[in-house]
């Protein structure tokens, strides 16, 4: 049974003592016992730091400088050090984003899962040992029995996540910390984590804090939900309230982000007659060394068709290691195909970047995921934008600035961040300037990998509506490889689903909504997470 | 002697530097003045004789004594320090320069020459560097030109391991990537989108070799096998002093405490560096 969390007027500030900056204003919530609290909100808006606040805990660099937490009857913020330590891991428990990360990959599973409770003393070996295979079981863990006796490396990424929860509830916690718990997983994944969540979180009775950026996946877990921005409480209500009536325009603003949404970019134009403008035949490519027939040793793309009519967007989806950004990269040239061909404009391209012609590389352009890697730190905006001008144009001098500041203008940024470093910009405007960069060299496809995945969901939205705009006006073709389904419907026309290095459908626009498709594609239909409550329910009657 | 202090200097660090930062920079501005203007302000040669004693104590006339031929101490340290430092400083902006242009070239290139370039200085490496300096001293003689280059060869393994392990990480960026796809030579990768990113930790790399070549042109001249007399680095001005060890005499002390404070003051001022090399790293 959990305890009744009560947080009062909790100030966190960061910075050296002389230049404190204030990262959360004086938040006040409560949480009923047994009861769930979603804390939601874009990246730097202080939802983790809240979190690891109600441990009493401060991130390097912050301080709590005010307010009070309590657990039960327990005033955190006043306890000591020791009185923390003895709090942490017994009667708060933090899951964290990445338990791949938060496992000790040479000890078996089941001795970190029992560590806290022989930390804390709790219970013995050979209990907490029978205690952790019956949360095994609750989770929905397969073999529940030996499961324990395996390394981290040894199972699946979602499964480590729920034997994550086993360690965190093996305390019999009274507040469990779920910090962004299922981001890193794929869809189909994420659907099973999230049932086993909530069916522990339910049966347990136990009061839950749950920090997310993802509205949908909220709404399934939530009893009610705190939406953060700047460290300010924007809206704090119930969370049928919230989705049906939000108050405040931010969270107004962030729900219709949130909302699939189609963005027509007008003419598909594909009419059967025209040559496309990149058809890719039957292509198949790999890693490591070769053998005698030319295959690679890791063979990851498997006789890949494709057509790609101009002004089409089309979208490649498919859950991690499909092989969908191994195809943007065979297409780009940067790895070489083992069998098939790629016809761009009807004219056969050569596979690799070095047997391309300048113009042949001008004409196909390729935009990265990370904004933060894909801009080199020690260039300015201006030069990373002149380079390609240059480059393929040969622009300088008056020319080149009135295109540079056309270009910006083109994604809609400020002239002024021409002068600025990468650094200086925030994600959004990141990969604004990576779009701006491909669209400098005037390319006729541009192929976007996972372009929105690093983004919050305002701004995603942001760059996706950027993307429909910049098709429409400037007749773009788009490859779009993304693992979001409703990413990929709001902006191409078409959907190629991919799995284990092979395409098994290709859906048209129109036939998002009607049936019958590819088993496949429909449990990855089925597995994005809905904006509304109990829709997690229906699947698990389904 | 490593720059893993610097890696870890606090925020707050990053405006200041610290005191000790502060001591080994003036030390070494001040050791880099007096090899460059030291020897003209002089306003006498060195090698006089003069009718001092040899192995004289310290006076007002001659500040640091005299040496085993009655020369004046000061002036002949002041004389070693164009040798000590000019000779280090252009060896290891050899040794460093070259290293990161070999590391460059091996992150930007086909992996092939990358494995040639790496076993082929992995290989120089297994050499002992006394060893080959000798040999190289051995063959052709000693001689400035040769010292030089001798150093610079000998340090060159270390600036590419470094300079290569950095330059690998910049190489698999997305940005270095959509410069390839934008179809850019090689060169225009290693210069503008690899270096740069990787400058910084070198500099800091810099100044350690820097230190590494100080003492390594020291013990060949105290083995009598560097800078030739009349000429003299404060190696050589230990080997000639030698004598007057047992006696305490400033002629060995000086030059002995010249080569540990320069050595000392370029450690202090890497360590502190304000968060430069933390910078460069990400």
């Amino acid at each position: 049974m959990g305890a009744q969390i009560q947080v009062r007027d909790l100030r966190i500030v960061a910075g050296a003592r002389d230049a404190e900056q204030t990262i959360v204003h004086d938040l006040s919530f409560a949480i009923a016992p047994g009861e769930v609290l979603a804390l939601i909100g874009e990246s730097g808006s202080g939802k983790t730091t809240t979190a690891l606040a109600l441990m009493g805990y401060a991130r390097s660099g912050c301080r709590i400088a005010g307010g009070s937490v309590r657990i039960g009857e327990t005033e955190v913020l006043a306890l000591d050090e020791a009185g923390q330590r003895a709090l942490r891991g017994r009667r708060v428990a933090y899951i964290a984003q990445s338990a791949a990360a938060s496992f000790n990959p040479s000890r078996t599973i089941m001795d970190q899962v029992v560590e806290p409770a022989l930390i804390h003393r709790t219970a013995s070996r050979a209990d907490a040992e029978a205690k952790a295979v019956a949360l095994f079981r609750e989770l929905a863990l397969p073999n529940p029995d030996t499961i324990g006796a395996r390394y981290p490396h040894q199972v699946s990424g979602g499964q480590l996540q729920r034997l994550m929860a086993a360690m965190a509830l093996i305390t019999d916690p009274e507040l469990v910390i779920l910090d962004e718990p299922t981001t890193a997983l794929d869809v189909t994944t994420q659907i099973e984590v999230l049932r086993a969540f909530r069916r522990v979180v339910r049966e347990r009775r136990t009061t839950a804090v749950y920090v997310s950026h993802d509205l949908a996946v909220v709404a399934q877990m939530a009893d009610h939900i705190l939406v953060l921005r700047d460290g300010e409480t924007r809206e704090l209500g119930a969370t049928a309230q919230i989705l049906t009536a939000p108050s405040n325009d931010y969270t107004q603003r962030l729900l219709a982000a949130a909302r699939p949404k189609v963005r027509e970019a007008g003419t598909p134009g594909a009419a059967a007659t025209e040559t496309p403008l990149l058809e890719v035949r039957q292509l198949s490519a790999g890693y490591g060394p070769r053998d005698r027939d030319g295959q690679p040793k890791a063979l990851i793309l498997e006789d890949i068709n494709l057509k790609l009519y101009r002004g089409q967007a089309i979208g490649v989806i498919g859950e991690s290691g499909s092989g969908k950004t191994t195809l943007a990269r065979a297409i780009a040239g940067l790895i070489a195909p083992c069998r098939g061909e790629m016809l761009f404009d009807g004219q056969p391209m050569p596979p690799l970047l070095a047997q391309r012609s300048k113009e042949e590389l001008r004409r196909v352009q390729i935009v990265f995921q990370m904004a933060d890697t894909a801009l080199n730190p020690s260039q300015t905006i201006e030069r990373i934008l002149a380079r390609p001008l240059q480059f393929y144009r040969g622009l300088s001098g008056e020319p080149l600035q009135r295109r540079i500041r056309e270009l910006l203008d083109l994604v809609k940024l400020p002239s002024t961040v021409a002068g600025r470093l990468p650094g200086g910009l925030s994600g959004g405007q990141k990969q604004r300037v990576n779009l701006a960069r491909a669209l400098a060299a005037e390319p006729e496809l541009i192929l976007c990998d996972e372009v929105t995945s690093a983004l919050d969901t305002v701004v995603g939205a942001a760059v996706l509506d950027l993307i429909a705009e910049l098709r429409r006006e400037l007749g773009l073709s788009y490859l779009f490889i993304s693992h979001d389904l409703h990413t990929v419907r709001s902006v191409c026309d078409e959907i190629v689903v991919m799995q284990h290095g092979r395409k098994l459908a290709q859906v048209a626009r129109a036939d998002y909504e009607r049936g019958p498709h590819h088993p496949y594609y429909e449990l990855l239909a089925r597995s994005v997470p809905e904006l509304r409550q109990g829709w997690l329910d229906e699947q698990a009657a389904a | 002697m490593s720059s893993t202090a610097s890696f870890a200097t606090s925020p707050r660090r990053r405006l200041a530097m610290p005191w000790p930062g502060l001591l080994g920079l003036a030390v070494l501005l001040a050791w880099l003045l007096i090899a460059a203007f030291g020897p003209a302000l002089l306003g006498h040669d060195g090698s006089d004789m003069g009718d001092a004693d040899v192995f004289a104590q310290m006076s007002a006339q001659h500040w640091l004594g005299t040496d085993y031929l009655g020369r004046d101490m000061l002036a002949r340290v002041i004389q070693g320090a164009r040798y000590t430092v000019g000779i280090a400083l252009l060896a290891t902006l050899m040794a460093s320069s070259i290293g990161t242009l070999l590391a460059l070239l091996a992150a930007a290139s086909a992996p092939w020459v990358d494995a040639v370039l790496s076993r082929g200085i992995d290989t120089m490496t297994s050499i002992p560097s006394k060893m080959l300096a000798l040999i190289m001293v051995a063959a052709f003689g000693s001689s400035l030109p040769m010292l030089i280059p001798t150093a610079a060869l000998i340090y060159v393994p270390g600036a590419f391991r470094i300079a290569r392990s950095l330059a690998v990480n910049i190489n698999a960026m997305d940005y270095v990537t959509v410069a390839r796809t934008r179809g850019e030579g090689r060169l225009y990768i290693m210069l503008h989108e690899i270096l740069p990113n990787i400058i910084n930790p070198m500099l800091a790399d810099l100044g350690l070799r820097f230190v590494y070549v100080v003492l390594l042109l020291a013990s060949l001249s105290f083995l009598g096998l560097g800078v030739q007399p009349p000429d003299a680095d404060w190696g050589s001005l230990v080997r000639e002093n030698i004598g007057a060890l047992a006696s305490g005499s400033a002629a060995v002390v000086a030059p002995a405490l010249a080569i540990a404070s320069l050595t000392i003051a370029v450690n202090l001022l890497i360590d502190n560096l304000p968060g430069r090399a933390a910078r460069g790293a990400h």
